[in-house]
């Protein structure tokens, strides 16, 4: 088989047990892991694309319209996905999920006293096209605040998730907005080592910016690349 | 300048909505979820159900566990496997554990034949939930496959004290076969998870 995938690049990863975010204390496995070689059931994965996508999955403008826009500033997020290599990775699904702008999720546990945008769902999908470019309309989340600490807040965030091609491509993460003063603050974000946390934050981007209607933000997402040596047999 | 891998962060308690919403009632059509085989696709039909458990083992109400296997000829739907699936079984499934009475992830899929000459028949497994900051790669074995399970590279890998926390043990009930895989994120039986 000539394919293989680059390790996980440690230096970029969270741990697994961080202190200032409690809820890996009883949660982040505390045995190291076992190295295991990339057989067939690794190097595969589900394969999901454009097919998964409905016609309005990338448009959270409306996606979870009643009778009104969405309250909140209306924003484009796009990127491209792609290897370590810089290839592009093509018909990648690409799932999000986020806050309302006022900070609460549609979610049944959330019990954050902020409200419930009727028009407003959260969660979309896209799928990257040839060039692994991504691409969504949303309204900007709001911060919230959690239970970790005293006046503990969220930074502005939205969920992704990603299969990428194959079982070991996988990645679930959060993209953030330049300057938010919370993240200096935030045990999630700072669970990242410097150096790779900052990858996680977008970029404002005035060529993306739509004139009289929304503002652009660019986040591009790095999966682990191939390697084209041939596996152990 | 080649560019890096992008670090992952925790699903976080409020995925539901976005990654599960059918199984939780949420107005999304899901991508994937609890019940990988049709009608028409070969294989033993069984049930792959267990919990999730922290550190003081307590069943944890909002994990999602993904799963991705093999069809009953050990073949996997994707171009790698030149051998080509052609059950119409896609082998992916994904589940929160939070709408379950008792906290359990429930499969209904088809037992995975063996995918290659070495390996005992498995189901591949990510883990993720508030508080893991990076899924968890591990896999589920089958109790049932002792002499197979005795010649896998990957269980002879793991030290042998460990590889009990990988197979699944079935059981008969009257809806059919059942086997119970618990996943214990700590402690002395903590579930062996892999770096691949």
């Amino acid at each position: 088989m000539p394919v293989s995938y680059a390790p996980r690049d440690w230096s970029s990863q969270p741990r697994s047990i961080d202190p200032a975010y409690k809820s890996t204390a009883l949660r982040g496995p505390t045995k190291p892991l076992i190295p295991i070689p990339q057989s067939l059931s690794e190097l595969t994965g589900p394969v999901y694309g454009h097919d998964s996508v409905g016609p309005l999955d990338p448009d959270l403008i409306r996606n979870g319209r009643r009778d009104a826009e969405p309250l909140g500033e209306r924003i484009i997020v796009t990127g491209r996905v792609l290897d370590e290599a810089g290839r592009p990775v093509p018909n990648a699904l690409v799932e999000v999920w986020q806050a309302n702008s006022s900070g609460r999720y549609i979610h049944a546990t959330d019990q954050h006293d902020a409200p419930i945008d009727p028009n407003f769902f959260g969660g979309g999908r896209c799928a990257t096209d040839a060039e692994g470019r991504y691409r969504f309309l949303t309204v900007k989340p709001g911060a919230y605040p959690w239970g970790n600490h005293a006046n503990a807040w969220r930074p502005n965030h939205i969920h992704f998730s990603l299969f990428g091609p194959s079982f070991l491509t996988r990645l679930v993460t959060q993209m953030y907005f330049p300057g938010d003063p919370l993240l200096a603050l935030d045990p999630i974000y700072l669970s990242v080592p410097p150096g790779a946390r900052e990858r996680l934050v977008s970029r404002f981007s005035i060529d993306v910016t739509e004139p009289g209607y929304a503002l652009g933000y660019e986040f591009d997402i790095v999966l682990r690349g191939r390697r084209e040596t041939p596996m152990e047999d | 300048m080649a560019p890096k891998q992008t670090p992952s962060q925790t699903v976080g308690p409020f995925f539901a909505y976005g990654l599960t919403p059918e199984q939780y009632g949420y107005p999304l059509a899901s991508i994937a979820g609890a019940n990988l085989a049709g009608s028409d696709v070969h294989g033993e039909r069984i049930r792959i159900e267990g919990r999730v458990l922290d550190g003081e083992d307590n069943p944890v109400p909002d994990a999602m566990i993904e799963i991705w296997q093999a069809d009953g000829r050990g073949r996997y739907a994707h171009p790698l496997d030149a051998r080509g699936s052609n059950t119409g079984f896609k082998g992916f499934g994904r589940v929160g554990t939070g709408t379950d009475p008792e906290l359990r992830f429930v499969f209904d899929t088809v037992k995975p034949g063996a995918v290659d000459g070495r390996q005992a028949p498995h189901v591949n497994v990510v883990v993720l939930m508030r508080g893991l900051l990076l899924h968890a790669y591990t896999r589920i074995y089958f109790s049932d496959e002792a002499e197979a399970n005795a010649r896998d590279p990957v269980l002879a890998a793991v030290p042998p004290e460990r590889r009990s926390t990988l197979v699944a043990q079935r059981e008969a009930s009257p809806g059919g076969v059942v086997y119970r895989f618990d996943i214990r994120m700590q402690g002395e039986a903590e579930t062996v998870f892999f770096d691949v």
